[in-house]
């Protein structure tokens, strides 16, 4: 492992300042993600600003009824949550597909959020990866791109999935990610937060540099309504999403009044598919509608010689969410 | 021999150890002074090495030497021979010189004070290259660019092409298998230490005594002074039974730098450098008679190989003799492409060969019409074609019936997608599992002890299957004595010379000589009590009778302990070389596999949700441990038939997916909800005294055909290119021009 310099950090003003905007330096939350990379030589922080012991712990409904969730919140304790479980099946159901125990057990929302493509040419320190190394070119859009490469958001530059499943339940339910940082604190919507590929693949997200995450704050959940997140994989566990869909609806009767989606392990961001949600508004529950909206979700996808199967597998993800929802 | 403990199911003796940690695997060890070896892998896979900058490496923290062909000790290279005992599946030396043959291939070794500065300084190490653009990425391009070479264990009998053309039904199909990653727990390590000229090596190995004497001819010193010890394994799956370039490497540097040196192969180069099953082709042509009975077999496979070594996968040799035909035809030939050497993977030539020969069963019996329990029924040898011998033992009809029956087979509605259960089609398929049985030489040791315990040495190994627990039911079942007295060491060439651990031959090997060593030291220790000082002094030492830890002669008993403390001996012992199989019959192990698949056409989700299995392996020595391996192996040709698959690019010949997150095994969840394993336990007398003929690798064999075969009777779609992966079983997907 190449050295760098550990400070342990006790509260967030000192987080931040210790991190400066160096963009060498990174926060240490669970490490699931970042020493990983740093063990295969892909990240390498000089700095690096252990996070754990700020008070960023808690969950807590505020008065609006949003749920105010801090950045060093387990996977595990998020999943488990009561509240969680009650009013956001889906948030708790993405989190529990996600990894495996052990994973959850050290991984926060904050570094969910901020966790790192799949890619295996990224991964190599070797390919061209437009994303590792800017301007190399992208070893994957011509070569293995089955499993965590994406169909929607892609670009001639980069073609990685985000990998969350957590992130795609935020999507639909909406969210807003409070930050702290050299020049203050503010607020970012969870569907700015991750940025397309574009032509700038190595800009994952809206943060500026040195910039720490402290609340992922939940909209209110939808009254009556119900939820749910399903994930297609190869094996049962252990696996990230080849296809994966967070959905919300309400009915009124067969009516369905609100629906919120968005789609995993297809995008190169959490997807959230508006498009689709307004074919379903005000429908009458029918396999035909679902199939609709879910043909709508996937318009415009760009297949890639491996992974064009993720199509109709997102289109599924999604009919068999709502069936089983609405039934 | 009193039946109460060869049979039964005790827990693994060195269970306790495992779990608590307590048990020693290789990079457990460290010996004093011990320094860390780092090694730089080619990330080309064809190509030279032009140049190395190794200053920034040189000046990192702890670094105390860095080798590379430019730097390395002038050393022999193995004959590779299994009958000489120096067998290597890699002959090719690390450092030997600038060429590279894979990507992965060690170019360059770190030996730093730490893991941590090994590896820093490693990543400092800048390697130039010449790549040549031609790198072999799979067998396809191998057999494009350069065709294919004949491999060994052929066999041909009547006319197969002429009893083809004009058969009342036939076939004509081509199966793959994708290469497949053992991935043990425990990756490859070794930990080397020299005094003097004498090496010891510490080593996650199959086969200590093979790879003692592959050193012995790579560093040209005698054996003896040579100790490999592997007391612990965190499994092998056959990557292990040979040695690789990484043991040279870190003897090697041990010796040059004077310090032990340990080695640890990365996760990532466990997909490159320490084997892998190869990639195969193979295609099947079968025919029957009007009645369904099969006339002509040909099963030609093709399998890819290294640049350094032809590595034959075996994938008829089980096609050979499971059904009878009277004109048939197996041919093996491979193709070399840029990977390391290929090497065997539990049921090597099985595994794969029965997935394309069950399968093609399969689709024969379709095409003739015929149910495939009932096909099969009809065609099983009766005795072993290839070699016109009788089998020892065969009960595969009463296997694939018993089966059958607890399967519910008889309750298969034929028809295609027939029977449905929710969003799920249930599918119903089988396959006929197969494995020789093999009996190699074998030393071993017992000392009867004068404290009341018994102790046994074999220089074969336990790798997590419970050979030291059979070891010890053996002794305990001849000399009374519970398996706590009983101590068993394992894995160290300084013990008697035992078998590599492979080819399910361990039990049928080891077991036979660890009894003859204690009948060995039964017979000393009546020597010492007729003798004139002795309990029994007049006493023809013939009529005295051993058990329960007594000599007796007419109702008069002695403990042994005190036979031996009289004439204040600490030990009776015994020798015994035993020595292999005899050729008078074919010995084989038989089985069938019934498998239930439920597909979810809405989410395009294959599961396999039940599994029976019959086995006929002989006698069951440790009912557990037994169960355990067949479980497992069902296990492992799930994954098999369903997700495993080696991922290469197929522009410069790099493995993709090398990592335990991507190359995706079975987890739990995976499991069957249901495996039901009937052990048919009849005892092959033929084959040794215990009547076990090893029961290791069958189970994986034809799993991957049943679930196939299950898939198609759940979908129609015959899967004929492992693995199974839902795309292929899918609708409307969108053709996507390869670019
Ligand atoms: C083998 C494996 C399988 C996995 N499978 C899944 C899966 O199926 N589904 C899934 O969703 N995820 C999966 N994950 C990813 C896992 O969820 C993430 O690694 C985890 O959520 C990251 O959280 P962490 O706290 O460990 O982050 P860290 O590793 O500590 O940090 C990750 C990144 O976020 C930055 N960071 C951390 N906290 C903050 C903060 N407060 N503000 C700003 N930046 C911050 C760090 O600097 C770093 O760049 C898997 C991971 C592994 C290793
Ligand atoms: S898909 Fe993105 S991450 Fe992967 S190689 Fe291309 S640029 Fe890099």
């Amino acid at each position: 492992m190449r050295e760098f310099n550990y400070a342990r950090a006790d509260s967030t003003r000192q987080a931040v300042s210790t991190h400066g905007r160096n963009d060498q330096a990174a926060y240490l939350a669970g490490g699931t993600t970042l020493l990983d990379l740093v063990k295969i030589d892909i990240m390498r922080p000089e700095q690096v600003v252990d996070i754990n012991r700020l008070d960023l712990g808690g969950i807590e409904t505020l008065d609006d009824g949003r749920v105010r969730i801090g950045a060093l919140v387990t996977n595990t304790a998020l999943a488990r949550d009561e509240r969680i479980q009650r009013d956001y099946a889906v948030l708790s159901e993405a989190l529990l597909s996600g990894a495996t125990t052990q994973l959850r057990n050290k991984a926060t929302t904050a570094g969910n959020v901020m966790q790192r493509v799949r890619c295996p040419y990224f991964r190599d320190g070797v390919s061209s990866c437009n994303k590792r190394e800017p301007g190399s070119g992208c070893a994957a859009i011509e070569g293995h791109n089955r499993s965590v490469h994406a169909v929607l958001g892609t670009s001639e530059h980069c073609i990685a999935t985000h990998p969350s499943d957590m992130c795609v339940a935020m999507a639909a339910i909406g969210a807003t990610i409070t930050v702290e940082g050299p020049d203050g604190r503010r607020e970012i919507d969870f569907l700015d937060f991750h940025l397309l590929p574009n032509d700038t693949p190595e800009r994952e997200h809206n943060l500026k540099p040195g910039e720490l995450i402290t609340h992922v704050t939940l909209a209110a959940p939808l009254e009556n309504s119900r939820s749910g997140y399903l994930k297609l994989r190869d094996r049962a566990s252990y696996q990230f999403a080849l296809a994966s869909s967070a959905v919300i609806v309400t009915l009124d009767g067969d009516t369905i009044v609100e629906a919120r989606v968005a789609l995993g392990g297809v995008g190169t961001k959490p997807w959230r598919a508006f498009d689709a949600e307004k074919a379903l508004k005000g429908q009458q529950i029918s396999e035909a509608t679902f199939k609709r909206a879910a043909e709508i979700a996937l318009q415009g996808a760009t297949p890639y010689a491996h992974n064009a199967f993720k199509i109709p597998l997102g289109q599924q993800a999604i009919v068999r969410n709502l069936t089983t929802l609405t039934a | 021999m009193s039946d109460s403990i060869i049979g039964a199911g005790p827990k693994r003796i060195d269970g306790q150890r495992k779990v608590t940690g307590e048990a020693p695997y290789a990079a457990d060890h460290h010996p004093d002074n011990m320094a860390y070896g780092y090694g730089i892998f080619s990330t080309i896979a064809r190509g030279t090495v032009t140049g190395l900058e190794l200053d920034a490496a040189r000046q990192s923290p702890g670094v105390i030497d860095i080798f590379h062909h430019g730097h390395f000790p002038e050393l022999h290279r193995s004959p590779a021979s299994m009958p000489q005992g120096n067998k290597v599946e890699e002959t090719r030396l690390p450092f030997e010189d600038n060429h590279v043959h894979y990507e992965g291939q060690f170019v360059a070794l770190v030996v730093a004070d730490t893991f941590e500065n090994a590896r820093a300084a490693a990543r400092k190490v800048v390697v130039s290259y010449q790549a040549d653009d031609n790198a072999i990425a799979n067998l396809d391009q191998g057999v494009k660019a350069h065709g294919t070479k004949k491999g060994g264990d052929n066999h041909e009998r009547g006319d197969a092409a002429g009893s083809f053309d004009g058969a009342a039904h036939s076939i004509d199909v081509t199966y793959t298998t994708p290469v497949e990653t053992h991935n043990p727990m425990e990756m490859h390590a070794s930990v080397a230490s020299w005094e003097g000229d004498r090496l010891t090596i510490y080593e996650s190995s199959q086969g200590v005594v093979q790879q003692r004497g592959a050193l012995s001819k790579i560093f040209g010193i005698p054996q003896e002074h040579i100790r490999v010890e592997s007391p612990f394994i965190g499994s092998g799956f056959g990557s292990k039974l040979w040695m690789w370039p990484h043991a040279v490497a870190a003897s090697a540097a041990a010796r040059e730098t004077g310090r032990p040196v340990q080695l640890v192969v990365p996760r990532e180069q466990m997909f490159t450098t320490t084997g892998h099953r190869p990639e195969t082709r193979q295609r099947m042509r079968l025919a029957t008679d009007d009645s369904g009975r099969l006339v002509s077999l040909r099963h030609e496979s093709i399998n890819t190989t290294s640049f350094t070594d032809q590595y034959v996968e075996t994938c008829g040799s089980v096609t050979k003799s499971l059904y009878s035909c009277p004109n048939l035809l197996v041919s093996h030939e491979t193709t070399q492409v840029n990977r390391g050497t290929p090497t065997s993977m539990r049921a090597p030539g099985a595994a794969p060969g029965l997935f394309a020969l069950e399968s093609a069963i399969d689709e024969m019996a379709h095409e003739a019409g015929v149910d495939p329990l009932e096909f099969r029924l009809n065609n099983y040898a009766d005795r072993d074609e290839s070699q016109d011998l009788d089998f020892s033992s065969n009960h595969i009809r009463e296997a694939t019936q018993k089966a059958a029956e607890q399967f519910g087979w008889h309750d298969r509605n034929p028809e295609i997608g027939s029977m449905r259960e929710g969003h799920e089609i249930i599918g119903y398929g089988m396959a006929a599992c197969n494995w020789e049985a093999i009996k190699r030489e074998c030393e071993a040791r017992v000392s009867l002890r004068a404290d009341g315990t018994a102790h046994v040495t074999c220089a074969t190994q336990d790798i997590g299957t419970g050979t030291y627990t059979i070891v010890a039911q053996t002794v305990s079942d001849i000399t009374g004595l519970p398996l706590e007295k009983i101590t068993v060491r394992l894995g160290d060439t300084s013990y008697p010379a035992g078998p590599v651990s492979g080819g399910s031959w361990t039990t049928a090997t080891t077991l036979p000589a660890v009894a003859a060593a204690t009948r060995e030291a039964i017979e000393e220790l009546k020597g010492y009590a007729t003798s004139k000082k002795g309990d029994f002094a007049d006493v023809d030492s013939d009529s005295l009778t051993f058990e329960n830890g007594q000599l007796t002669h007419d109702g008069q008993g002695v403990d042994y302990v005190d036979v031996l403390k009289g004439q204040r001996l600490a030990s009776a012992d015994g020798h015994a070389h035993t020595q292999g199989a005899d050729d008078r019959y074919s010995y084989r192990s038989f089985g069938a596999h019934f498998v239930e698949v439920r597909w979810d056409p809405g989410i395009s989700n294959l599961r396999v949700s039940r599994v029976v299995s019959a086995i006929d392996v002989g006698r069951v020595i440790n009912s557990m441990t037994a169960r355990n391996q067949v479980e497992g192996a069902i296990v492992m040709g799930l994954g098999m038939a369903h997700f495993e698959a080696t991922d290469y690019d197929a522009r410069n010949a790099r493995p993709v997916n090398n990592n335990y997150a991507e190359y995706v095994v079975p987890v739990h969840a995976d499991q069957p909800p249901e495996v039901d394993v009937i052990l048919l336990d009849y005892p092959d007398l033929e084959f040794n005294e215990f009547g076990a003929r090893g029961i290791g690798e069958i189970g994986i064999t034809g799993m991957a055909a049943a679930v196939a075969n299950a898939v198609y009777h759940a979908t129609g779609k015959r899967i004929r290119d492992l693995p199974i992966f839902k795309e292929k079983l899918m609708e409307n997907v969108p053709e996507v021009q390869s670019a």
